[in-house]
């Protein structure tokens, strides 16, 4: 008996989208979280582990949002999947958490009828208890617990109320061991669908009282946030003030990261005996690890102000002042907040267009994401600009180089929403597929959860991103160090290694864009990472640790490269596709190779066509 | 063709007498809704039923009340739905297949 009451058990969290599902996920398993992903799809597996006060470790995961199980896009076939045991890799749960926002049961308990036709022991969670006392609505629970015939536990996740009892009864379910039932769920039907409205509101009717003091904050807050005019203004304002915060706030915490890790290097280099080894891990390895982290103060901060709005529930919003805009180029209106991740970078961006449902909209937003400018992108802008255009204002408060800086953003949004109109009108003619959303209540985000979802977007960049950057580093470290120079050699050494070989013999096909060798050999690491061709400039010109000197480094490209040239390596960093990171990523969120290839294919071409025109316009007006 | 008919038919369907589709309210319209048919007359890129079945899931079911709360800046599109206690925000092509007789009709 002892050994069953210790038995491990497995739990799911189900619930719809907005019910505090995540929050109550953070309160059950605080710090022993884990994040991966589950075997041969995209989808984040979010797992934690919670000990009962009987002793029994819960294992519970964390499913994707749904209004049914009958799924609609690869999250929803997650928890549709890992509801049923039907996932491949994984156990069914010993117990589902039906998750509900207790202000907000009308679609849940629709949703808790197909689970209860599932036939796994359940209990009901209701959340956001506190907000549904305070609107003074009353619960029989009960008589809701006979009527669904599973406990019930009221919650308030952001302030870790009931979660003891919560896990009690989880504990006693999983403690009686072998309650499922045979399961008894299909995809329902149209007509089965009204019937279980029609059951839900019945219950709905039989044991809940509306509220006394109904939310009036949210329709308030919508007439300003929703109006035409007025909305559209705030969300603008509000991107304004996303993009100062990224570079401003960001800017002293990357300083400080590129001073750190010069400094270590130095030390550790300083500690090695000269040669190879010490190039190795000074040039290759701590370079590497930096270049990585430098670009977490960005994310984070881009991050932070998403999942703040997300909580809020403002994205939704966002979203739907955003369809129109988004849809004349044939976009989704939840494109949007992928798009808007891209800024960041293009892999969290590219991942986060899992929200969209349909195959084709999807993969209309993947491909042209990687087209928003990417944080990677800004060290190379921000040298270039440096270097080639005048530190002068052309009005009150604009500077000539900010302007630059906005063009070239400008730039990336208009050519997302030019490639996402071409694909749809002239690839997937027709298809428009539907655009349903709930426009959550608002609440007001709870730091703990904003904190531990941030903490979770910074380990996902970091063993994501990290993982492909730091190898490619060391391979770039290889390629520009062999074979060394001749004795004797005058040129710096990278001009006789491989990458030298390869940047010489490539040059010819970029001589029309006005690209000289130097840049073509630069273009080779910087396929690792946008950013690092800014290292490997540094290199190329021998200036030494180029990142943290690039005044020097743009007064030596501004010596050797003409007008004309510096803006055409501008053009092309708009469209380059040189990130084996977000190439990778796609491979793995469309499954295909395909796909990948007409992403690389078409940004190549892209960028070349614009380096072209931008270099041969820029020669005729005399920058040449 | 296939539009005559359905409007036809829907026409014709007593039930439906002084009913208008959502898709054609103003904000501030209120109502009930009275039918959820899978008729829509648009090139769409999922079958009728599927629309319909999703329409369902988000609460769009016959007797529901609404209100339109906010309508898009740029051709009045999509609109933001009031559904008995929730917000529901859906573009207009896909409101078309759903009909509800409004207040003082």
């Amino acid at each position: 008996m002892s050994e069953a009451a210790i038995r491990p058990a497995r739990v799911a969290l189900v619930g719809n989208p907005n019910t505090g599902k995540t929050a109550l996920f953070n309160a059950l398993t605080g710090s022993r979280q884990k994040v991966a992903n589950y075997a041969g799809v995209t989808v984040e597996r979010k797992e934690g582990t919670v000990v009962t006060a009987a002793g029994r470790t819960l294992s519970v995961l964390d499913l994707p949002g749904t209004y049914s199980l009958r799924a609609r896009s690869p999250d929803e076939a997650v928890t549709r999947d890992a509801v049923l045991g039907r996932l491949a890799g994984e156990e069914e749960p010993d117990v589902v958490v039906a998750v509900a926002d207790a202000t907000n049961l009308r679609l849940v308990l629709r949703l808790i009828l197909e689970l209860k036709a599932v036939g796994r022991p359940m209990v009901l969670a209701l959340n956001m208890y506190d907000i549904a006392q305070r609107q003074g609505l009353r619960i029989d629970l009960e008589g809701l617990r006979r009527e669904l015939g599973c406990p019930i536990v009221t919650t308030v996740a952001t302030r870790k109320r009931g979660i003891d009892e919560l896990t009690a009864r989880i504990d006693d379910l999983a403690a009686a061991g072998a309650l499922s039932q045979a399961n008894a769920w299909r995809e329902p039907d149209a007509a089965e669908i009204r019937a279980a409205h029609r059951e839900a509101q019945r219950i709905l009717k039989a044991h809940v009282r509306p509220p006394e003091r109904p939310d009036t904050v949210t329709g308030r807050v919508d007439a300003v946030l929703l109006h035409p005019v007025a909305g559209l203004a705030i969300l603008l304002s509000l991107l304004f003030l996303m993009f100062q915060a990224v570079f401003t706030w960001a800017g002293p915490a990357q300083d400080l990261i590129d001073a750190g890790f010069a400094w270590l290097g130095a030390v550790v280099g300083g500690a090695l005996p000269d040669g190879l080894i010490r190039s190795l891990v000074a040039d290759g390895i701590i370079a590497g690890v930096g270049s990585v982290i430098v670009f977490l103060p960005q994310i984070l901060v881009l991050f932070f102000f998403i999942i703040l709005l997300e909580d809020f529930g403002y994205m939704a919003r966002a979203a739907f002042l955003m369809d129109r805009i988004m849809g004349g180029a044939g976009l989704h209106g939840r494109a949007f907040i992928p798009l808007l991740s891209s800024f960041a970078c293009a892999i969290p961006g590219i991942m986060a267009a899992r929200v969209i449902d349909q195959k084709r909209d999807r993969m209309t937003t993947i491909l042209v994401a990687p087209l928003m400018t990417c944080s990677a992108r800004i060290p190379v802008y921000t040298l270039i600009i440096g270097a080639f255009i005048p530190d002068e204002t052309v009005g009150p408060g604009l500077s000539l180089q900010g302007l630059v800086m906005f063009g070239l953003y400008a730039g990336g949004i208009f050519s997302a929403l030019a490639v996402s109109f071409v694909i749809r009108r002239v690839f997937w003619r027709g298809a428009v597929e539907p655009f349903l959303m709930e426009l959550p209540t608002y609440k007001l985000p709870s730091a703990e959860n904003v904190l531990r979802s941030l903490l979770l977007r910074a380990q996902i960049f970091l063993s994501r991103a990290g993982r492909i950057i730091l190898p490619l580093m060391v391979l770039v470290w290889f390629l520009s160090t062999f074979p060394g120079p001749p004795p004797g050699a005058t040129l710096p050494a990278i001009d006789y290694s491989f990458a030298g070989m390869i940047g010489h013999a490539l040059q010819p096909l970029f001589a029309p864009i006005g690209f000289n060798w130097q840049m073509v050999v630069a273009l080779i690491p910087g396929f690792a990472a946008r950013e690092v061709a800014v290292a490997a400039l540094g290199t190329v010109y021998a200036v030494g640790d180029a990142e943290a000197n690039v005044g020097a480094l743009g007064a030596r490209l501004a010596e050797s490269w003409s007008l004309a040239t510096g803006l055409s390596f501008l053009a092309w960093y708009i469209f380059a596709p040189q990130c084996v990171a977000t190439l990778g990523v796609v491979k793995r969120e469309t499954n295909s190779w395909g796909w990948m290839l007409v992403m690389f294919a078409y940004m190549t071409t892209l960028a070349y066509l614009a380096s072209l025109a931008v270099y041969h316009t820029a020669v005729a007006l005399g920058a040449g | 063709m296939h539009t005559l008919t359905a409007e036809a038919k829907a026409q014709a369907d007593a039930s439906l007498a002084g009913c208008v589709r959502l898709s054609t309210a103003r904000p501030g319209d209120r109502g009930v809704i009275a039918d959820v048919r899978a008729d829509h007359t648009h090139e769409h890129g999922v079958d009728a039923h599927e629309l319909e079945r999703r329409l369902l899931e988000f609460g769009f079911v016959e007797g529901a009340r609404f209100e339109l709360l906010h309508e898009g800046a740029i051709w009045k599109d999509p609109i933001a739905v009031r559904l008995d206690d929730m917000r529901i925000a859906l573009r207009r092509r896909d409101a078309h297949d759903v009909w509800v007789r409004l207040d003082g009709q």
